[in-house]
């Protein structure tokens, strides 16, 4: 079982976590990403998903099937959302079950690691001050001021 | 020359002031060609030295052949989760 979503409506983790679990899963693992208050020192007032729908709802998937081809007898259930997210919004929810919990906690890491890695999405990240930027995993570290 | 369609998202869509723009190529043309057409236009300055280009909707290396009619994206870095 494997299902993957890009949404652009608010996730409900419990609805992924009754879509995984079965008998004959023993172990059951649940990611949530949300929206943090404060990324790279500056205060965060939300933070705007948009995505390549097409090509992340097929990357999203791709993703979930090379977990379900490298961790055997996983069942797997994920979202992304896109839209305006406030502070604590779930932003991304992973459920993984397995008979197991090593394939299922592997598993998850696997599958927030590529997809965070992968999957066209991007974020701007709005700020107290009213200004805002996109969000660049791969732009250097800003510069730490030392104090003399 | 072709007329191929490439979809801009995110900042580079802010970049080039569109969410696609046309580019013109004579064929045989390849995923490099259309970053360097790219590169011409108001707001190519800004793209990285090797931007990634999804083609169809996969991840596709610039030495790569491209025809009339295939989805072509320059994607910016990701930054989902």
């Amino acid at each position: 079982m494997i299902r993957t979503a890009i949404v652009d409506v608010p996730i409900a983790p419990a609805a992924l976590l009754a879509a995984v679990t079965s008998a004959a899963t023993g172990a059951t693992t649940l990611f949530l990403g949300t929206v943090r208050d404060i990324n790279e020192g500056r205060a965060v007032t939300g933070i705007e998903y948009s995505a390549y729908t097409a090509m992340a709802t097929e990357e999203l998937q791709r993703v979930a099937d090379e977990a379900a081809a490298r961790f055997d007898g996983i069942r797997v259930a994920v979202e992304h959302r896109t839209g305006t997210l406030q502070l604590g919004d779930v932003s991304v929810a992973i459920a993984v079950a397995h008979a197991r919990r090593t394939p299922a906690m592997d598993a998850q890491r696997f599958i927030i690691e590529e997809l965070k890695r992968r999957v066209p999405i991007w974020k701007r990240e709005h700020y107290v001050e009213g200004d805002w930027h996109w969000v660049d995993p791969t732009a250097p570290a800003p510069a730490v001021e030392c104090a003399p | 020359m072709t007329q191929f369609q490439v979809l801009l998202f995110a900042s580079y869509a802010d970049a080039f002031g569109a969410s696609a723009v046309t580019v013109s190529l004579p064929e045989p043309a390849t995923v490099a060609d259309v970053v360097r057409a790219l590169r011409d236009l108001p707001g190519g300055a800004t793209l990285p030295f090797a931007p990634l280009v999804a083609v169809d909707r996969r991840y596709t290396p610039g030495a790569v052949p491209i025809v009339a009619g295939q989805e072509i994206a320059v994607i910016p870095p990701v930054a989902g989760g």
